[in-house]
């Protein structure tokens, strides 16, 4: 499985030079100017709350102190907050995922046996570009590859359940307390899960053509990158990822606004409090259908949480709404049998409610 | 020349398709271009992450929305 290097392939070696020369004079002046909106990002962040309040109460009069007035400063000032750090680190991950591919992630993680395995494929889980579509391809080359079934799963778990984007939008918007716990539950259940996934031996639920696939290799193909080019794939991921989630963002600060001013407190406190002990299982199994972009779902569990919904509980909810949701099941399918999809779904959804009453409990 | 786009049908597939289909009207080539959409043959052709371009058999980039001059590189 020698890596081609892509230039054989693609370009004229001629061709390939004068784009390096080219790129080495853009570099100085896209890095001065990726300083300078790294400025104006701080500058306008930090007057963010000032101006959503000077925009409701003074030029909108909104009455302050009343219910609607609390909705449009929320909505006002989470916004563009949430769409400002949004902005931000998407273009970081974009860079950083140019390091990572799923070609490289797989070679490392064939050699791998379980339990270091579990580990290992559960944090590249956090790193490589994935998205849900691209969930069978990735599972038929792990398993073309020699990765055992269990650290695969780990990889499968922990790739949308710790998300970069929720990770941060928590950390900026309740904490890096919040924010810690999410990633490290997110990561232990993803690695327990793969773990007892792999100790239940369940290779031969796979479908069956895709155990006929185990002999064969697979391709790779590297390529070589310069930082123009990473820079280029950060802020590539921008204007894919930002242009496609900010409906999602708004509908969420939305609904958000609405829970901070108008649902009273004690309401969500009785629902979703510690002390309505079915409330965690009951968030999991509505959240498990649910498909929701993390950047959307954020907003929300600020707002529930504000108004003394349980930490656990709302946890569990996320995690079930972007670990597991209804169009990722139905394209795993195709190479799993049903058995096997109800164990990953028992064992993951198990894992969270889990998580969510052990919060309620300790915090 | 026969190109083939493989991938499920999700976004990136779609774009580049439309990339490749850009790329071959720009070089005014005859071209046939192909979707793959059934798993079973994406991974039979040795890819395992998609979007995935194949020109003439030869895999040209997987895992990856390539760039229209790349494309037509490839196709010329």
């Amino acid at each position: 499985m020698e890596p081609l290097q892509s230039s054989d392939g693609c370009c004229t070696k001629p061709a390939a030079s004068q784009a390096v020369i080219e790129k080495k004079g853009q570099w100085g002046k896209g890095g001065i100017l990726t300083l300078l909106s790294l400025g104006l990002w701080l500058v306008v962040y930090n007057h963010l709350e000032p101006f959503s309040s000077y925009l409701t109460y003074t030029l909108f009069a909104v009455k302050k102190g009343s219910q609607f007035g609390d909705a449009v400063q929320f909505f006002l000032y989470d916004t563009p907050k949430v769409m400002m750090l949004l902005t931000l680190i998407v273009f970081v991950i974009g860079i950083l995922r140019s390091f990572f591919t799923q070609e490289r992630t797989r070679q490392y993680l064939a050699g791998k046996r379980e339990s270091a395995g579990n580990v290992m494929a559960a944090m590249l889980g956090i790193v490589t570009p994935f998205c849900s579509c691209s969930a069978v391809p990735l599972f038929l080359g792990f398993v073309q590859a020699g990765v055992p079934l269990g650290v695969t799963f780990s990889f499968l778990i922990a790739a949308p359940m710790v998300n970069e984007i929720a990770l941060v939008l928590l950390y900026g918007l309740l904490g890096w307390k919040v924010a810690a716990l999410y990633l490290v539950t997110g990561l232990l259940i993803a690695i327990v899960a793969g773990w007892v996934i792999g100790r239940l031996q369940l290779e031969s639920w796979i479908e069956d053509w895709v155990q006929e696939l185990r002999a064969g290799e697979a391709l790779v193909l590297e390529r070589k990158l310069t930082w123009p080019d990473r820079i280029d794939q950060g802020r590539e991921a921008v204007r894919d990822i930002v242009g496609k989630v900010w409906v999602y963002v708004v509908a969420g600060i939305a609904v958000g606004a609405f829970i901070h001013g108008y649902v009273p407190e004690a309401f969500m406190a009785s629902i979703m409090g510690k002390d309505a002990w079915w409330s965690v299982p009951a968030a999991v199994v509505v959240g498990i259908p649910m498909y929701s972009n993390a950047a959307g779902i954020v907003p929300v569990v600020e707002a529930l949480l504000g108004k003394g919904a349980a930490l656990g509980t709302v946890l569990a909810f996320m995690m079930s709404v972007i670990a597991l949701s209804l169009p990722e099941i139905i394209i795993l399918r195709k190479v799993l049998k049903p058995k096997l999809i109800a164990v990953f779904i028992v064992v993951v959804g198990s894992g969270i409610v889990f998580t969510g009453y052990l919060f309620n409990i300790i915090i | 020349m026969e190109i083939k786009v493989c991938g499920p049908g999700c976004a990136s597939c779609e774009k580049t398709q439309k990339i490749v289909e850009a790329a071959v009207a720009a070089k005014g080539v005859e071209a046939a271009v192909v979707k793959v959409k059934d798993f079973q043959e994406i991974a039979q052709l040795g890819i395992f992450s998609t979007p995935a371009v194949v020109v003439d058999g030869q895999v040209k980039c997987v895992g990856r929305v390539p760039k229209q001059n790349e494309v037509e590189e490839w196709i010329r």
